[in-house]
């Protein structure tokens, strides 16, 4: 036996929403493309990407992203970019940037002098004194 | 908010036969979750992987649309202004979350469409916890407070899973639900601390809301074989027993110190094993409301479609939101 629903908000009472209840399918006309949202934190800050909306053209993206993306965390500015006009290198090829950071070459870490100083600077100082026991 | 005690559906044998995974890929996949990588959409993964994801995060997307509906329809007799300001924030978030979620399983292959359509009909499930009725202002309390407690413990868990799309979507969604828990909390310790009546009220929603609170993370993992493998690849990230031992630790105390009961008579930890122990919940009572039998099942997707009917208009005319009438000339 079906359990009858104890409605209980009046909002639904007053709408009456049994005969809605039809209404069960989206068309294809309704199917929106996505467009990426980055979000700027302050001025000055990069634009980082936040994520994606829904929306039929540019001008609802950039309502729908102020909703989605802008509306708890502090916001100065927002892009939005079609997703369709995004390239992207593919992760199968994640590996041409493997040696990247092995050039340590390319790195301030990768030049120590500290060392060679010091060392010259002990030998300095030997010397004047070998010199010094000569004369 | 979301609900737990989502049902992972276990694979037909033929389902199996007919997408066995190619064994040096699954390895490999298995390989890189093992090391803690994340797997982005573009990336190769197992067929059950693909289709237990979109289940979950389709589930979950849901909950959070149709767990705005009980509360959204206390808005308007929300005790006070900030309560009702608080509740808004609330209720938008929630919506908010859905499209998160819509997109993050859409990077998977199901488009957003096919996934509304899906609950429309029926044929997508979401938190059985929202086909329960909210009677009182104490039960928007409880539901503010404790259900939102429980989706915590979950979505904290399932935010450290091993696909990047839905992690994301879930850090964010963590740091909002934030405030969901302490405006309930707080709507919630003000009835403790109210009158006679204000206490009874809420001991009484309390009392209704126990079972489907105990529903919320779902039945003993025992009964899935599926689980192992699931975890394995970090789809799901704590077993529903140790989720609900989790949430029965941090929050029964929080409850008993009010001097509140809760309806079950055996629900104690037991100091040796540092367990809850509690009398089971009516687990065909879970599935009963699962399949679309609970008291409020046909009330919530009436007003789902009542959304999408009363919509349709507004999405129809941004299709071509430059067309403009023309009076003819002659």
């Amino acid at each position: 036996m079906k359990t009858k629903s104890p409605i209980v908000d009046p909002r639904i009472i007053r709408l009456d929403l049994e005969k809605s209840a039809s209404f069960n399918h989206l068309g294809d006309m309704e199917v929106w493309g996505t467009y990426e949202v980055f979000h700027q934190k302050k001025r000055g800050d990069q634009h980082i990407h936040a994520g994606v909306v829904h929306a039929p053209d540019p001008e609802m993206a950039l309502v729908f992203a102020k909703e989605q993306y802008g509306r708890r965390l502090k916001c100065a500015n927002l892009w939005v970019v079609k997703t369709s006009d995004i390239y992207s290198i593919g992760y199968e090829n994640e590996d041409m940037f493997e040696t990247v950071p092995e050039k340590i070459y390319r790195e301030a870490g990768g030049y120590k002098l500290r060392e060679k100083i010091s060392q010259y600077k002990k030998s300095i100082t030997s010397v004047n004194i070998k010199e010094r026991e000569t004369l | 908010m979301y609900g737990g005690g989502y049902i992972f559906s276990e694979p037909t044998q033929k389902e199996q036969d007919d997408h066995l995974d190619d064994p040096v890929m699954l390895a490999a996949f298995e390989a890189r979750i093992g090391q803690g990588e994340k797997i982005e959409p573009q990336d190769w993964m197992p067929y059950e992987y693909r289709r237990q994801l979109i289940r979950l995060i389709e589930q979950h997307a849901h909950s959070e649309v149709m767990g705005a509906l009980p509360e959204g329809a206390w808005i308007t007799r929300a005790p006070g202004f900030r309560r009702k300001l608080a509740l808004i924030a609330k209720v938008q978030d929630e919506i908010g979350h859905g499209q998160l979620l819509y997109n993050a399983a859409e990077t998977l292959g199901k488009p957003r469409e096919a996934m509304i359509n899906d609950l429309l009909s029926g044929k997508s499930k979401y938190s059985n916890v929202f086909n329960y009725p909210a009677k009182t202002w104490a039960d928007v309390t409880v539901i503010g407070f404790l259900i939102d407690a429980a989706a915590i413990v979950n979505q904290v868990a399932n935010s450290k899973g091993s696909y990047g799309p839905y992690c994301r979507a879930l850090e964010r969604i963590c740091y909002e639900e934030s405030f969901h828990i302490k405006q309930g909390y707080d709507a919630f310790v003000a009835l403790a601390l109210g009158s006679a009546s204000q206490r009874q009220m809420l001991q009484q929603a309390l009392n209704r809301w126990w079972q489907p609170i105990m529903h919320f993370f779902g039945p003993a993992d025992k009964n899935s074989v599926h689980s192992e493998q699931l975890m394995r690849w970090k789809v799901k990230m704590a077993s529903n027993d140790a989720m609900r031992q989790q949430f029965l630790d941090s929050y029964v105390p929080k409850i008993w110190e009010l001097n509140l009961t809760l309806p079950d008579p055996y629900l104690k930890k037991n100091l040796e094993s540092g367990k809850w122990e509690f009398t089971e919940p009516d687990w065909e009572e879970f599935y009963k409301v699962i399949n679309g039998d609970g008291p409020c099942n046909a009330e919530r997707l009436a007003t789902r479609k009542y959304a999408e009917e009363h919509g349709h208009w507004v999405r129809q005319a941004l299709i071509n939101s430059r067309q403009q009438f023309a009076i003819p000339l002659a």
